[in-house]
């Protein structure tokens, strides 16, 4: 990595001296604070709270789906926590993490002492959490998509419409931050793989986010005065729902692929063949925002006539299958750098290559879910790609904190536990979404839990619950051991401090 | 939170290139993604009208515009200038920064403003005009909320004019950048508001 410490002078007092500090003034330096770092760490806290809220809700979805005939769960509350399942996961855990984590490293990879418009950064990420409080609250009220109460639903229109502004601002701030703060001599080819992907990564939000901003508008006007034009509560998902499935889910897994390259970038020593392919492949995987600014979604069907197959083929494969060839490209090139002798193997490895893995393997679900003559679609195969893609990007993201943290606090995290955890992690994911693939052949309909759910439903449906709780598990033990190893771990050496260019 | 662990030194101080219009392009960028999202299912409504006939006879309209609706077409299209005289006025107070002079760069500012304010003026004499109910039909929801959302990006790049036009005010001869920006949003502005007042005012 391309490191250079960034905390101001002033700052690094303030953390030293913070034992004089009441706990009053420390909290309120926190909220107040312009330091990329503590804004990066204030919202990817935030949105690991988030994904610990998602995963539990999806243990308990997985739980009362065993029997349908279990009581668990309120029938009338179902759709409601399937619905937070989706909005929570790519709005408060993965599209946050990815820019939480980018926003702490991108100007120390830059060599910048600050973000750009930094308290622009604070109010964006203020905004993001303010929204998904709104938004939870609506669904507490019974107010999510296709939800019963009126003034809720309303209320979690305008919470969507708050996280978008606060997510907008933060992809302004970073890549407003990767295009004009890089340090003399470092040009944008030049910079790590990383601050590529972040670049990318936000750009395209900003490209993507105001398209479902408009559709939020003309729903959350219909809703509240006339209730027709857009299906009324129905219509929340009609219109928005493409913003809560692939390929725009797909955009907020591009870091996830910047993580992988930048963690071989330094344990190949920068030693990256073919590093213009890196950045073509994080690109391709870009291609995704065309598919998910038109708002549609893009199938093929092979026992149709040939004209209306060869019609239907091209955009299936562009906006479905580019984004996969992308992520091919950056694996193959990584693994190729990893044959460099003097490759230092790293813990935070695991971490990110599985997550790119999880990644990959949602959108290849996502292929077959688009080809038509499998009929997958309103089944649990849906839901599957979105745990493998959401849970591959919580675990790439994971794999960013253990790798990029100790340079921000100083400290090491311990190798063999974050392999362990990471295995354990990996194993979580594949248990609660594999089964879904398998579940959504033999027709399992997706997001319900009572009535006829498919052969051997029960089989599958214990699988995945016992996943959930594993990947629960797992985030718990490894955000305590992120803390544990930030208080008291290692004194991190020289080495992790190393300016090491990526680039050669 | 113990911060005794080795660390760089601070790198060195970075010349930010241009922020501000960067700023300024990323957000172009995004209210064009907006408008344009909104203009896209405003014309697919559109187009999966029914037909009727048209009030003469002779041939047969998307029934998408309600017959009794009347688009004032004067204030609309005043709008439509007004907008361009504001790029002028932003180019201007361009011009005048480049040369340092901070007095013309305020007064173009101001002028731009005044068109600015112009323009809401002239949209809330529209729906004043109009005198349509948002819960009317599809087309009045419609109508106000791509409107709306238009005159929000108005009033956001009014903030921007002020924010630019207190700085020239206090005398911040380096702030260019800061007016080119300002500039910039302007110009975009006017490319979205005339892709809405065509497809909206003037293809009704």
């Amino acid at each position: 990595m391309t490191a250079i410490e960034t905390n101001s002078p002033m700052i690094a007092s303030t953390l030293s001296d913070d034992s004089g500090l009441s706990i009053f003034s420390a909290i309120s330096e926190w909220l107040t604070t312009t330091s990329h770092q503590r804004i990066g760490r204030l919202m990817v806290s935030i949105s690991l709270l988030w994904t610990l809220a998602v995963v539990a809700v999806g243990l308990l979805l997985g739980v009362e789906r065993i029997s349908s005939s279990s009581d668990l769960i309120d029938a009338t509350s179902a759709p409601q926590l399937f619905s937070i399942f989706r909005v929570g996961l790519i709005f408060g855990s993965m599209a946050p993490m990815a820019l939480g984590i980018s926003m702490a490293i991108v100007p120390m990879q830059v060599g910048s002492q600050v973000i750009a418009f930094a308290r622009g950064a604070l109010f964006g990420t203020y905004l993001w959490c303010f929204g998904m409080i709104i938004v939870a609250v609506s669904y507490i009220g019974n107010g999510g998509p296709g939800g019963g109460d009126r003034q809720m639903v309303d209320l979690f229109l305008i919470g969507m419409g708050v996280v978008i502004a606060g997510l907008l601002i933060v992809s302004a701030s970073i890549a407003t931050t990767a295009l004009t703060s890089r340090r003399a001599g470092l040009t944008l080819a030049d910079s790590p793989i990383y601050v590529w992907s972040s670049l990318v990564t936000s750009v395209s939000l900003i490209l993507t986010l105001p398209v479902m901003a408009g559709a939020l508008i003309y729903v959350a006007v219909d809703h509240t005065y006339e209730r027709a034009t857009f299906g009324a509560t129905d219509g929340v998902n009609a219109w928005i729902g493409w913003a809560l499935t692939s390929p725009q889910i797909f955009l907020f897994s591009i870091p996830t692929l910047g993580v992988l390259a930048q963690i071989v970038a330094t344990m190949t020593r920068g030693k990256q063949p073919l590093r213009g392919g890196l950045l073509i492949g994080v690109g391709l995987t870009s291609t995704a925002l065309i598919g998910a600014v038109t708002q549609s979604f893009y199938s093929v069907q092979f026992d149709s006539q040939l004209a209306d197959f060869a019609k239907s083929l091209l955009p299936f494969l562009m906006f479905n299958a580019l984004p996969i060839l992308g992520v091919l490209i950056v694996i193959a090139l990584c693994l190729l750098a990893m044959k460099n002798e003097k490759a230092k193997p790293s813990a935070p490895f695991v971490l990110a290559f599985f997550g790119v893995g999880m990644v990959l393997t949602g959108m290849i679900g996502n292929v077959l879910l688009r080809i038509t003559d499998l009929k997958l679609s309103n089944t649990v195969f849906d839901e599957a790609v979105l745990v493998y893609v959401g849970y591959g990007i919580v675990l790439s993201s994971l794999g960013a904190i253990a790798h990029f943290g100790p340079r921000i606090w100083g400290r090491k995290m311990p190798t063999m536990p974050v392999i362990g955890l990471g295995l354990i992690g990996v194993l979580g994911v594949v248990l609660a979404a594999l089964p879904y693939y398998i579940a959504g052949f033999t027709d399992q309909p997706a997001a319900r839990i009572t009535g006829e759910l498919g052969n051997n439903s029960q089989i599958w449906n214990s699988i995945a619950a016992i996943g959930q709780a594993i990947f629960l598990v797992f985030l718990v033990a490894f955000i305590g051991l992120v803390f544990k190893s930030a208080r008291s771990g290692e004194i991190a050496d020289e080495e992790i401090f190393e300016t090491v260019s990526a680039n050669s | 939170m113990s911060t005794s662990a080795t660390a760089l030194n601070a790198g060195p101080k970075i010349a930010m290139r241009r922020q501000a219009l960067v700023l300024s392009g990323l957000l172009s960028s995004a209210s064009a993604m907006l408008i344009g999202s909104m203009l896209a299912i405003w014309l697919q409504f559109r187009a999966n009208a029914p037909l009727r006939e048209s009030s003469d006879g002779t041939k047969m309209l998307r029934d998408w515009l309600p017959e009794n609706i009347k688009i004032p077409e004067v204030a609309t299209n005043t709008m439509m200038l007004t907008i361009v005289i504001t790029c002028i006025m932003v180019q201007w107070a361009v011009y005048a920064s480049r040369r340092a002079d901070s007095k013309h760069t305020t007064l173009a500012l101001g002028v731009a403003l005044l068109t600015q304010i112009a323009m809401i003026n002239a949209q809330i004499a529209v729906y004043l005009q109009m005198d349509i109910g948002v819960r009317d039909s599809s087309y009045t929801t419609m109508f106000y909320a791509i409107t709306a959302t238009m005159t929000l990006l108005i009033v956001i790049g009014l903030g921007f004019t002020l924010v630019a036009m207190f700085r020239s005010i206090a005398g911040r001869l380096s702030d260019h950048d800061l007016i080119v920006a300002h500039a910039v949003y302007w110009y975009s502005l006017t490319v979205i508001f005339a892709a809405m007042w065509f497809v909206v005012y003037v293809q009704k």
